[in-house]
């Protein structure tokens, strides 16, 4: 009964309340001269909004700073012992090591073949089939993109069926194959997670640059035909310099998108045999070892590395701005 | 610089017929100009001769060579696009250069090359600009500019003057011509435009539908159409057609509209005898319609009365939309004609150029 009571107010109350906020200002802003009123407006409907924010990021944002100079359960300060932890401790040092691994090629690998398709599939009849084939697994959940492939990486001992896709067809295709353990052989367990996150987000960078591709007109490429261009020079000279700013902001998302990467090596290695990224090893320390410490001391970590890719991004939204 | 020729050129885009067996040679150094209303067929067929669209069935040759499977690249052909096509990430002196630098032209020859023609559109001062910085009539030299460097056999124009406003597209008009005689290449041009075409073309091609209705010099075309299409086309304001009947009396023939009726000359006669009775379309162009008051001397003239439905002052000439019945149809008189609205006017036909049409297959008799 409560609830029901609490839910009323919820629906009815918060609407009522944002009214309530924007009818008590505007009766105010009303006793007030245009101009002043004017300024002061935007101030006011920015209100809500910076309060939420103060609330839920900035609070959390910078409590996770101070937290990550204490110990494990908060109690004491330690200074930089935790920061010590991440950049010296072998577990982490994996983790770093394999984040990079994941910055270069799953990056590199989304923003290319996401290109190559894009350009590829603009040019057949079947081009929405190929997208929507290949856009697909973004509709599905890290954690279930995990579990499929955990089922296609499968391994059995040589000599026994073999229940993973991979080594089933290889080992059909060439009898003498001995089939691997992709996710357990140290030499290509973190390429087979990449792997899993190229292949989740190889049709994202696809449609936008291929949104990117179509905003082109048609005319430049023949243009650039008569010119005398062979269709790689056409592709060199014009429709890659006329995609640069697309290819930045879909490389910058990836890039912010991979340094976060958690979903695909919990569910499917647990950060095992060293396939360990720093957003994985955070949530241990966290809900594993209960170290608040040191698992904000990796937030913290993870936030520098993404902050310099986020201004890039911003710098863009505002030039983009200006040219409107 | 190289000759043209079209071959029994076919196109078609599924069941749809963009080209009908187009068949037409042009010369070295000839200003071909293709026009018709959109959908024609014009654009294509000279998207068929850049390579950009495919030949369905016919040859096109540039000079000897057939060129159905050679890509544009490949066609030693320059095109100026309607909207330009300029790179926008280039500046204007590397919107010139490009084409020259895929061919790995010296450096020294592009930049003397690019000047020269830059100099010669008068945009030598533009050349560190990007596109966007440009109006619209710069733009347009640009895209002249980088078809120029190349120095190629054949220059392509698809409409280039129609995203210009009226006064700069009149200046283009010319200036496009005068290139035309300074380089002493090839140039094809579509237009939808029949003033364009009349006075840039050395010779015209009027398609309709994707069939070719004629193809002749402006003069040609404007002294002797081969069918209503062009008749109509070609001039402006449009000629007239009336609905008339051929009508033999005393061995003279005349056309009879119902509402008036006017003898032919004898050598238009000679022509239309085997229409004699014949219901028939008769054209008489605007200018050679006249307030019999200021009929020029030395014409065939046969008089007529209209109602003034309503008049025009061009200042050096008067257009006067005549009724004759419930026909309407337009004359080009001198400023000085008292005619007014609503008031009887007496004209006279001019009778040496007045254009006859099977009614059925629309075509001159001549």
């Amino acid at each position: 009964m409560d609830r029901i009571i609490l839910g009323l107010v919820v629906v009815v109350g918060v609407p009522a309340a944002t009214v309530g906020y924007v009818w008590a200002f505007e009766w105010v802003l009303g006793r007030m001269s245009y101009t002043a009123a004017a300024k002061i407006r935007p101030w006011l409907w920015l209100l809500p909004a910076f309060v939420l924010l103060a609330f839920y990021l900035i609070y959390p944002g910078l409590n996770t700073i101070r937290i990550s100079f204490m110990d494990a359960r908060s109690t004491e300060y330690v200074g930089m012992d935790n920061y010590q932890f991440a950049f010296t401790d072998p577990a982490m040092l994996t983790a770093f090591k394999n984040n990079l691994l994941w910055l270069v090629f799953f990056t590199g690998g989304t923003v290319i073949l996401g290109l190559v398709v894009a350009v590829l599939s603009d040019r057949v009849r079947y081009e929405t089939l190929v997208k929507a084939i290949i856009f697909l697994p973004m509709a599905i959940s890290y954690v279930a993109a995990g579990v499929i492939w955990k089922l296609v990486y499968d391994f059995q001992p040589a000599g026994q069926p073999q229940t993973g896709v991979i080594n089933a067809l290889l080992v059909s295709i060439f009898p003498n194959f001995e089939p691997k353990a992709w996710l357990f052989n140290t030499s290509f367990n973190n390429p087979a997670l990449i792997f899993v996150g190229v292949w989740m987000w190889t049709g994202f960078c696809m449609v936008v640059l291929s949104g990117a591709l179509k905003g082109i007109p048609q005319e430049l490429l023949e243009a650039a035909r008569v010119d005398g261009a062979t269709e790689w020079q056409v592709f060199r000279g014009v429709i890659l310099p006329l995609m640069a700013s697309t290819i930045v902001v879909v490389t910058t998302t990836m890039v912010i998108n991979v340094l976060k990467i958690f979903d695909i090596v919990y569910v499917m290695t647990n950060g095992l045999l060293g396939t360990e990224v720093v957003a994985n090893r955070m949530y241990k320390e966290m809900f594993n070892f209960r170290h608040y410490g040191r698992a904000s001391a990796l937030a913290v970590v993870l936030l520098l590395a993404t902050l310099p890719v986020m201004i890039v991004n911003v710098r863009r939204f505002q030039r983009q701005e200006e040219i409107r | 610089m190289a000759s043209i020729t079209f071959e029994h050129v076919w196109k078609r885009f599924g069941d749809v017929i963009a080209v009908q067996d187009l068949d037409i040679f042009i010369e070295d150094q000839e200003f071909l100009v293709f026009v018709g209303p959109s959908g024609c067929g014009k654009s294509t067929s000279l998207r068929m001769l850049a390579g950009l669209d495919e030949i369905t069935e016919g040859t096109i040759k540039i000079g000897d060579r057939v060129v159905n499977d050679v890509p544009p690249k490949d066609r030693n052909i320059a095109m100026v696009f309607q909207s330009y096509a300029l790179y926008p990430h280039m500046s204007v002196y590397d919107n010139m250069a490009f084409g020259l630098k895929l061919r790995k032209t010296p450096k020294q020859e592009i930049d003397k090359r690019v000047k020269e023609a830059g100099s010669l559109l008068g945009i030598e001062n533009l050349l560190d600009r990007k596109p966007k910085q440009l109006s619209g009539g710069q733009r347009q030299r640009v895209a002249l500019g980088r078809a120029i460097v190349r120095d190629p056999a054949v220059f392509l124009m698809d409409e280039p003057l129609s995203n210009l406003d009226a006064k700069l597209r009149v200046q283009t008009r010319s200036e496009i011509s005068k290139l035309h005689q300074r380089l002493a290449t090839t140039f094809i041009y579509v237009t939808h435009d029949q003033t364009e075409a009349m006075t840039m073309g050395s010779r015209i091609c009027v398609l309709k539908d994707g069939i070719m209705m004629q193809i002749d010099t402006p003069q040609g075309l404007y002294d002797y159409p081969d069918n209503v299409f062009v008749a109509g086309f070609i001039g402006s304001p449009a000629m007239n057609f009336f609905d008339v009947t051929m009508v033999e009396q005393d061995g003279d023939l005349y056309v009879d509209s119902g509402t008036f009726r006017l003898k032919l000359p004898p050598e238009k006669a000679q022509a239309a005898k085997p229409y004699a009775g014949q219901e028939v379309v008769c054209g008489v162009r605007p200018e050679d319609i006249h307030d019999r008051e200021f009929t020029p001397p030395g014409i065939r003239a046969e008089p007529m009365t209209a109602e003034v439905d309503v008049t025009e002052l061009m200042g050096n000439e008067v257009f006067v939309y005549l009724l004759t019945g419930k026909k309407q149809f337009i004359a080009r008189v001198d400023p000085r004609t008292k005619a007014k609205v609503g008031k009887e006017m007496d004209v006279v036909f001019n009778m040496e150029n007045v254009h006859l049409f099977d009614r059925k297959t629309e075509d001159v008799i001549r």
